[in-house]
């Protein structure tokens, strides 16, 4: 039975992590056996808006690695939410940083979850976790998609051994998102 | 256990791979996208003790490589579609002087400056040349960053056995996208190379050069180069197929326009739609007689490009009108959307459901 495959899109401000967090999905999926590829969004980005990249995970060969219409979404900042709402597959998960966006999604006919994502990784003591606060939350309300446990190992593949000693942190924030998307 | 897989960017298995080919000699000028090339080789070029030189110009990039080549060197540049352009020059050069090395192309969009998205405006370039006089360069096609990387070994070997330079067109999107990659072991080939300077202490001296001013020494050193391509020509014809055998339309297409033709194939299988896909993973030479023979059979060709035709010529010269070839492009930047193919294809089949009905 082939699992679905999907197109991902995450996206905030410089300096939250969006490529990090993409890297740890691909990197999952790979060791899971499943085609990846992540993309970084390199135009002419203004100042204040956003980064972001694009994820597939598949089991077929990717065709395009850019994603115009994604089935996830996770907007660290309001610019993102603006950006990328409308072009969001019908149906599809879309999961907000609440501790920065100030306009809520609005759109009927997607699974619309608000996390306090900045807010759980502050209280670890840094505000540059809501990646891995979101990814947490992802993992939640994806059944059957990847597990905290391969994450985890994605991590250590990922981070330089320079950052290596802020995993422990990095999967504490991980679990903080896993279990306050899993209460909502 | 086999060597591992890793999540690598493409232009980062590009020189990771350039590396273990043995190039420890490399030249070149910054432009987007394949900025994570000179970046890689900044590291770790001093760690294997070769030498990355980030030339004053694309031009001088191009002319150290020549310098380095010359010298027996295993040497590499690498730039983006205007910066290729302006190495066309040193790439006549090296090409009539018949020295051996690697050139890569990261193509964005044109012409001039255009922008910095992935594009596929570069195969005239690439295939007729840029530069003056009679020559040809290899022009090897990559789909995925394991291709970026097995074909750049390659392309070391190919440049010494036949004293070519041989060029890596990628676009844009191959280069900045990362993926699975295992990393490609050396070769272990060597290659004599007894007309490079390296010092003509106890032997007889030798000339590289591209100028050849004595009565009809030009003529026999460009018939001498044009045997070596036909040459090449017999050797080198390198594609791949994907369910062509009763294929009624044949995709054409390389890189990510490829990957997306694929995808096209397979959901038009999926639609009851013969179709298949024919990917030249050398464009020049271009798989010309193996493109004929499907064409023998097939109803239609469908040539995908990001650009607005430029590949489609060739496809055209292969088919030789044994059936009609149609095309589809984006241009600037822009990707062919998945559905555009299909709907493109899904068109031929009616018009030729409605032809037959018509005769």
């Amino acid at each position: 039975m082939m699992k679905p495959t999907e197109e991902i899109v995450i996206s905030g401000f410089g300096g939250q992590g969006v490529l990090l967090a993409g890297k740890l999905l691909c990197i999952a999926a790979m060791r899971g056996g499943r085609h990846v590829s992540h993309i970084p969004s390199y135009g002419a980005e203004m100042r204040g808006g956003t980064a972001n990249c694009s994820v597939v995970i598949s089991d077929e060969p990717v065709a395009s690695p850019v994603v115009e219409h994604p089935g996830v979404v996770i907007a660290l900042n309001e610019p993102s939410v603006a950006k990328f709402e409308p072009k969001m597959r019908p149906g599809g998960l879309l999961i907000w940083n609440s501790s920065l966006v100030k306009t809520p999604p609005t759109r009927q006919d997607l699974q619309i979850v608000d996390l306090d994502a900045t807010g759980i990784s502050l209280e670890e003591g840094t505000e540059r976790g809501a990646n891995m606060a979101a990814l947490g939350a992802l993992i939640a309300l994806r059944e059957g998609f990847l597990s905290l446990e391969a994450l985890d190992e994605a991590l250590d593949e990922a981070v330089s051994a320079r950052n290596r000693e802020r995993n422990p942190v990095n999967r504490r924030i991980l679990r903080a998102g896993y279990s306050a998307a899993s209460a909502a | 256990m086999s060597k591992k897989t890793v999540l690598m960017k493409g232009n980062e298995a590009l020189a990771e791979a350039a590396l273990i080919a043995g190039c420890r000699h490399y030249f070149a000028y910054p432009i987007t996208p394949q900025n994570e090339i000179p970046a890689y080789m900044a590291k770790r070029m001093p760690e294997l003790g070769g030498v990355f030189l980030q030339a004053e110009s694309e031009l001088a990039a191009i002319n150290m490589v020549m310098g380095a080549a010359a010298g027996g060197a295993r040497t590499m540049t690498s730039s983006s579609s205007p910066g290729m352009a302006l190495k066309q020059e040193g790439i006549s050069y090296i090409s009539g002087a018949e020295l051996p090395c690697v050139l890569v192309n990261v193509m964005r969009g044109g012409p001039g400056l255009g922008g910095i998205a992935g594009a596929q405006g570069d195969y005239f370039q690439a295939t007729r040349g840029g530069g003056n006089g009679d020559y040809r360069n290899i022009v090897l096609a990559p789909g995925n960053a394991q291709e970026l990387a097995d074909f750049t070994v390659d392309a070391f070997d190919l440049a010494d056995e036949y004293r070519i330079p041989v060029m890596i067109l990628a676009d844009g999107f191959l280069g900045q996208m990362s993926e699975a990659v295992v990393l490609p072991e050396p070769t272990g080939k060597t290659f004599e190379k007894d007309w490079a300077l390296t010092g003509a202490k106890d032997r007889n001296k030798r000339l590289v050069a591209s100028l050849r001013l004595a009565e009809g020494s030009l003529e026999a050193h460009n018939l001498h180069l044009q045997k070596k391509y036909d040459s090449i020509t017999q050797a080198l014809r390198r594609f791949e197929t994907y369910k062509t055998d009763d294929a009624d339309y044949v995709l054409v297409a390389y890189g990510t326009s490829a990957r997306i033709s694929r995808q096209a194939v397979d959901r038009l299988r999926e639609a009851g739609v013969k179709a298949g896909l024919f990917r030249p993973t050398s464009l020049w030479p271009f798989p010309d007689k193996e493109l004929h023979e499907l064409a023998r059979k097939a109803k239609r060709i469908l040539t995908v490009e990001m650009s607005l035709g430029q590949m489609v010529e060739d496809v055209r010269l292969a088919v030789e009108g044994r059936c009609p070839v149609e095309f589809h492009g984006r241009a600037g930047g822009a990707l062919p959307a998945l559905d555009d193919v299909i709907e493109t294809v899904m068109r031929f089949e009616r018009e030729e459901v409605t032809h037959v009905h018509a005769s």
